[in-house]
């Protein structure tokens, strides 16, 4: 697997490359798979503290806030868009201060309609303001794109939210809205991400209400719907043999919300994982033996060759669906690139969602 | 094979027309020799080269075989020269920088109509052998006027066309070189037009006709 | 195909039977594409380096941010801007001395850096953690790492004690420069949270009015399209340039006989070649076809050639831009693919244009005229008629150009109109003298050589019309480079008038050296100078601040003065004005110019102009005092000492342990003087060069022509022969005769080659320099060059002459068993 190509969650991305003193060698996609000398050790049972944990976490290599929305327009169109803050420190240890913090910043935002996808990147150095997080309150920014709390916002539920960014031919502003509070996933907040113990610190907010306006080519629009955001930090979070990731958000009509991804292995053997979360907020955690991800039609995209839709079943669940891409180009011509784009899913059960490819 | 009628040109020189041709008439047949006499300026040389299409006619028609060459475009008459018509001047006109093989075999190289048993046989018949690898300046007049009927004829032409070919030569050679097209032009079966001023080598030919006032006599 | 290939094969026949005329063709299109593309190589590698230079991490070619009174800003306005959606990226400048050694210090940030910021060092992804995660990285040049006498990895220190992160070469960085992150800077320049500048990137929205975001604490300046060393240097590179078309001009003289009598050879040829069926179309496709090839092959040499002419030539190049406008070019020389292909085009343009008449002449051959080669011989006087007139003609263009040509292109202009009517006029001229000998002469043979001097004219006069341009340019170019060293020399003496010269890193330093030499016994007299910049009317202006010491009043040289001029300087309201300033500024003595001064507008009266060969900017030289008075802020980093002669060495040692100063900072008098006159020398090295390889080609034209002739000659030397002059005898007088015509052309050329001279000095130096130089003429040199150019038409007859003298009766013979 090349070690150029980026992913997600594993925010890795350009800073990835610029930070960590990296071999020719790097393990595992995107360096995710390196070590973590001298970083925090992800445990489980540790204990989530709000709104401290919603704030960034240094001694961890790779952290990242994670925003999707699967949106309709005034006119019924369906449209969707992410927001994305990376965090990675080149070096383990005290944090210098100034220039000389070793944070890296990667934002990417992105929005996708039927017809186009559009996206942009920023970097930034910590240190000095130009991005950061804070926890109290509430904030994360990359130059002029933020999420920001309001006074009224609760740390439970991570809510209401203002968001915004922009690209040299887009731009987008939300407000969120959510009312069951932030979901740990994994176990209590503790998610495995090998059978050797990799793993990272993982909970999302699955239940935000959006609305907003979206601009493309300087033709706005009002939008509303649902979206999603997930908060992980991790020092390892891969194994050294895992080549990257399918990973899906899924808002189903009944309310309730499903996360479900396949970690790849170099030996062909997937690590699948599931988390369902009911429309209360409560979540029952599903066995990888339990989940069926069938990879359907490919997209070419740039060389790269990409399973955009699936056939996904949980026989235990009677859940059966098949997802299909909003626009099969949603890819991110990023430094570091990847798939990351809305879908909708029919089946046993109606819904929309996000489904990120990575490591392809 | 060739028939000409009614042919006219008319030169300027000094401001001043001058007629060289009023209306010349003239057959030949296939594998006929003829020999064209005429006092100097007389019009044999000018109409040896309307014949062969290196100058255009003021009027009347050159038909060889079902050609109008009078009406043929530069490009065609280039064609026609190439591919039927065999030329041999007085001044032999060698390419002076190509070997004896070379001068040889390039017009019918260019003409694409190569064949080497044929070229073969030239050579032995024109007693070339042993000068393949000379240039011509290190050939004598006859030998140099051998190997340029020989070019002409490489192409197995139509027609043969000669300018004084022996003009430059002396009687005993100027009989051999003759006696060599004479043997050659029958083996072809092609047609012979020479313009001579020798009425003895005139005589050695199948018919002899003479250019008077611009018109055949 | 086929066929064209037949033909192909017939036409390049005549080349083996000719094997020198083919060498004279791609002689003549080698030494084209040589010389030419040798000088576009030279001129290439230097406005690459402009262009470094002017975008090492967005210098001159990108927008940026600065604040208004050019002082640093804080980081927080980068902060508030990104924040904004400015694409800013910051960058911190400033000077430290590492070793003794002055040099730039260039903070930057890379993450932010515009990729679009120019071509110097871009950081790929794994170097860009090693340059920001601590240690660090200094980037330098490898001139620089050679210059601070440091290998790669070291760390040295900078004069406060603080240590450079570990240098690293990046070889397309400009020298001088070293190059961290910024964090790193600001540490370094003891300038925390500070920035010099930000560099403006493409913006990725509609980021918020500059206005609304930081006020009016930093302003917008927009990206120059020519950089300041480009303009300054734009005079030295159409200089070479000039000479790189005068020797592609000379090249395709050679081509353009070589081809003309090749066509003239091969015109029976063609006749046949017509006769037995070949259409005109398809010759004359492959007559272009033989052309071009032939052009592509000897383009390709030529290339090869201008390569090595080029990098034999850059470091003199280098040293030329580096002393006289301080480019930094690097010696090492690298070439773009667009080099190698213009080459070649203009190979093959040059061969075209060169052969032009010669294909026009085929195309219009009629298949029937009997072949008479050279007839144009027939039409010398009407050729020799036309072309008097056209020289006629293009000498009105020159003296139009002299009256109405402003720039530096009408000064060139004019020098090439003058040039090319003499060289047009030169056959008329030398048939005049030949025709007046022939008149004169009594003797048969006298008579024959005359006259057949005046048929040779016509295939010879390109030849000769090449020689008389290479002599020309030799003479003026000579007679340039003489007059200014002299001039040079004398100014530079009353100019150095102090004995040792010492330039502080900052002012600090300079109250402490000054402090340390009250103190020594050996220091006669301690002068202090300063600089500052001013714009007037819109001119960047050096102010030159003297001190007011018996020395300068001396010896300090002045071109025009008025009276009691120094007396005048002392109050502060009076100025000296360089040549160069007074031209631009067109102010003469007694005049008034207005500096603006941060205290006002500062008024001067001029009351004298002085000589500053080599500077690019224009300079007014006032009383240090007022200057500092004027201008606070003014450096006094500069200190003249008067010393006696035998002190020096221990003065200037004592200088450079007691504040590690290293020689750039501190040099006595005779050193500043050799290296002064080394870089002026190496200046007009390059042009000394090229003169001698444009000689070198015309001497090349002179022997192809001689060779071709000589074959052709035979039919006009026979009969010589035959009627009983020998072979020796003939071989003498043919030798007098190509040199008698070289002689003509030779002086002929002396008046036209100092009338080069006075246009160089007198329009093209005041044009691109801004000076102007006394006018001498050196009557030895200009023997002297008389004299290579015959020895030079000398050994382009001997050849052809030698092979006359042994030539075979027998070939003689030949030419009449020929004649039929």
């Amino acid at each position: 697997m090349s070690a150029d190509r980026i992913s997600r969650r594993a925010f890795a991305g350009g800073i990835a490359a610029l930070a960590t003193a990296r071999r020719a060698d790097a393990q595992g996609y995107a360096g995710l798979g390196e070590t973590a000398d001298g970083f925090a050790r992800v445990t489980p049972g540790k204990l989530f503290s709000f709104p401290a944990d919603h704030g960034p976490h240094p001694e961890f290599r790779i952290e990242w806030w994670y925003l999707t929305a699967n949106l309709v327009d005034s006119r019924g169109a369906a449209c969707g868009l992410q927001w994305t803050l990376f965090r990675q420190a080149t070096q383990p240890g005290p944090q210098g201060e100034g220039w000389a913090d070793p944070q890296v910043w990667m934002g990417h935002a992105a929005v996708t309609r039927a017809d186009t996808h559009r996206f942009n990147e920023l970097f930034s150095r910590g240190g000095i303001g130009q991005a950061g997080v804070t926890a109290t309150p509430f904030a994360a920014w990359i130059d002029d794109w933020e999420i920001k709390a309001s006074e009224r916002t609760d740390d439970r539920t991570l809510a209401p939210l203002t968001l915004k960014a922009s690209g040299p031919d887009f731009s987008y502003a939300l407000t969120l809205e959510a009312d069951p509070p932030v979901v740990l996933q994994g176990d209590g907040g503790y998610s495995r991400k090998s059978e050797r113990g990799q793993a990272s610190y993982y909970y999302s907010q699955p239940f935000y209400r959006a609305r907003g306006s979206l601009t493309i080519d300087d033709k706005s629009v009002d939008v509303s719907g649902q979206a999603w955001m997930d908060r992980e930090w991790s020092s390892q979070p891969l194994d050294s043999d895992q080549t990257g990731w399918d990973w899906l958000s899924l808002h189903l009509a009944s309310g309730d919300k499903l996360m479900l991804y396949r970690l790849r292995q170099k030996d062909g053997k997937d690590y699948p994982f599931g988390n369902w979360i009911s429309a209360a907020g409560n979540t029952q955690l599903i066995a990888g033996s339990d989940i069926q991800m069938i990879p359907k039609a490919t997209a070419e995209i740039a060389e790269h060759k990409l399973p955009v839709e699936w056939q996904i079943a949980i026989p235990s669940r009677s859940f059966s669906i098949a997802c299909k891409p909003l626009n099969p180009k949603a890819w991110m011509g990023t430094g570091f690139s990847y798939w990351e784009g809305p879908i909708s899913f029919a089946g046993t059960h109606d819904g929309v969602g996000y489904l990120e490819l990575t490591g392809y | 094979m060739l028939s000409i009628r009614n042919l006219s040109k008319t030169f300027s020189s000094a401001g001043e027309p001058v007629h060289v041709l009023r209306g010349v008439d003239l057959d030949l047949k296939a594998g006929e020799r003829v020999a064209l006499t005429g006092e100097s300026g007389s019009g044999k040389s000018t109409l040896l080269h309307l014949i062969a299409g290196l100058d255009a006619a003021d009027g009347g028609s050159i038909r060889l075989e079902h050609t109008e060459v009078t009406k043929l475009s530069d490009a065609g008459r280039a064609e026609l020269r190439r591919d039927r018509i065999g030329l041999v001047f007085q001044q032999f006109n060698l390419i002076p920088s190509l070997s004896v093989a070379d001068n040889l075999a390039f017009q019918a190289r260019i003409a694409d109509r190569h064949d080497a048993a044929w070229s073969k046989e030239l050579v032995e018949r024109l007693g070339l052998g042993g000068l393949l690898k000379r240039y011509p300046e290190q050939l004598s007049g006859g030998q140099q006027q051998r190997v340029a009927i020989g070019r002409a004829l490489a192409t197995k032409p139509s027609l043969l066309l000669a300018d004084e070919p022996t003009g430059n030569l002396d009687e005993a050679t100027a009989d051999g070189v003759l006696a060599l097209a004479r043997d050659l032009v029958a083996r072809t079966g092609c047609g012979f037009l020479m313009v001579t001023h020798s009425l003895h080598l005139a005589g050695t030919l199948d018919r002899h006709l003479t250019l008077h006032a611009g018109r055949i006599a | 195909m086929r066929r064209a290939l037949w033909v192909l094969a017939v036409l390049l026949s005549h080349w083996r039977r000719h094997k020198m005329q083919f060498a004279t063709l791609l002689i003549g299109l080698i030494a084209a594409t040589a010389l030419w593309s040798g000088v576009q190589a030279i001129n290439q590698q230097a406005r690459n380096a402009y262009d470094r230079a002017a975008a090492t991490f967005g210098g001159v070619r990108t927008a940026m941010l600065v604040a208004p009174d050019a002082a640093t800003f804080s980081q927080e306005l980068f902060v508030k801007l990104r924040r904004a959606g400015w694409p800013v990226s910051p960058v911190l400048e400033g000077r430290v001395q590492v070793n003794g050694r002055s040099v730039r210090l260039l903070g930057i940030e890379p993450v932010t850096l515009p990729l679009d910021v120019g071509n110097a060092p871009r950081l790929g992804a794994s170097d860009l953690s090693s340059f920001v995660a601590p240690p660090g990285q200094t980037l330098v040049a490898r001139e620089t790492l050679g210059d601070l006498q440091e290998a790669e990895g070291a760390a040295p220190p900078i004069s406060s004690g603080a240590k450079l992160p570990p240098l690293r070469m990046q070889p397309q960085l400009v020298p001088d420069v070293l190059v961290v992150d910024i964090g790193v800077a600001q540490r370094l320049l003891n300038k925390p949270d500070q920035l010099s500048r930000l560099l403006i990137g493409k913006p990725k929205g509609k980021p918020a009015p500059l206005q609304s975001v930081v006020g009016d604490q930093l302003q917008r300046v927009e990206p120059n399209a020519e950089t300041e060393l480009e303009r300054l240097t734009d005079s030295f590179h159409l200089n070479l340039t000039a000479f790189g078309l005068l020797s592609f001009f000379v090249g395709l003289f050679i081509v353009n006989s070589a081809v003309g009598l090749a066509f003239e050879q091969r015109l029976p040829m063609l006749r046949t070649l017509r006769a037995c069926g070949a259409s005109a179309r398809l010759v004359n496709t492959v007559l272009v076809v033989e052309l071009v090839a032939l052009a592509l092959v000897a383009g390709l040499i030529g290339l090869v050639c201008g390569y090595f002419i080029a990098a034999a030539l850059l470091p003199d190049v280098a040293a030329s831009l580096r002393g006289l406008y301080g480019a930094q070019i690097p010696g090492q020389l690298t070439l773009r693919s667009e080099w190698w292909l213009a080459g070649i085009g203009i190979s093959i343009a040059g061969a075209l244009v060169a052969a032009a008449t010669s294909l026009i002449k085929a195309v219009r051959m009629p298949v029937l005229a009997t072949a008479q080669p050279r007839a144009w011989q027939q039409r010398q006087r009407r050729w020799l008629i036309l072309q008097s007139g056209a020289a006629c003609v293009v000498f009105a263009v020159a003296l139009l150009l002299l009256y109405y040509g402003q720039s530096l292109i009408a000064g060139f202009g004019v020098l090439a109109a003058l040039m090319f009517g003499a060289a047009l006029i030169l056959p008329a001229f030398l048939e005049v003298i030949l025709l007046a000998g022939q008149r004169f002469a009594r003797k048969p043979l006298a008579l024959w050589f005359w006259a057949d001097s005046r048929q040779q004219l016509s295939g010879l006069s390109l030849a000769l019309m090449a020689l008389l341009l290479a002599l020309a340019v030799n003479v003026g170019v000579s007679t340039m480079v003489e007059t200014f060293s002299r001039t040079f020399i004398g100014w530079l003496n009353g100019r150095l008038a102090a004995d040792v010269y010492i330039s502080t890193s900052d002012n600090a330093q300079g109250v402490a050296i000054r402090s340390w030499l009250k103190e020594r016994s050996d220091v006669r007299a301690i002068l202090s100078g300063g600089r500052a910049e001013a714009q007037v009317q819109g001119q960047p202006v050096e102010l030159l601040g003297l001190p007011d010491h018996a020395l300068y009043r001396e010896r300090w040289p002045l071109l025009e003065t008025a009276p009691r001029a120094w007396t005048r300087l002392v109050p502060g309201n009076a100025a000296f004005i360089s040549e160069q300033l007074s031209r631009r500024l067109n102010v003469r003595v007694g005049d008034v110019v207005e500096v603006p001064a941060p205290g006002g507008t500062w008024e001067l009266d001029i009351v004298g102009i002085y000589a500053d060969y080599g500077n690019p900017k224009g300079q007014l030289a006032v009383n240090v005092a007022a200057l500092i008075r004027q201008f606070p802020q003014t450096p006094q980093t500069r200190i003249g000492l008067i010393v006696a002669k035998e002190n020096i060495p221990g003065l200037i040692t004592a200088l450079q342990t007691q504040f590690a100063l290293d020689d750039r900072s501190v040099a006595d008098q005779a050193t500043v003087k050799a290296e002064s006159i080394r870089i002026f020398k190496r200046t007009f090295a390059v042009t000394s060069a090229l003169n001698a390889f444009t000689l070198g080609v015309a001497g090349i034209a002179l022997l192809t022509s001689l060779l071709t002739l000589a074959n052709s000659r035979l039919p006009q030397l026979a009969p010589l022969w035959a009627i009983g002059i020998t072979r020796p005898r003939l071989a003498a007088i043919e030798l007098t005769k190509t040199l008698s015509v070289a002689l003509f052309t030779s002086l002929l050329a002396v008046p036209l080659g100092l009338l080069v001279a006075w246009c160089l000095i007198a329009i093209v130096n005041v044009k691109a320099f801004g000076w102007r130089l006394p006018f001498h003429v050196f009557p030895l040199q200009l023997i002297e060059l008389v004299a290579v150019a015959l020895f030079a038409s000398l050994l382009a007859a001997l050849l052809p002459v030698a092979r006359l003298a042994r030539m075979q009766p027998a070939s003689l013979v030949k030419v009449f068993a020929n004649e039929r």
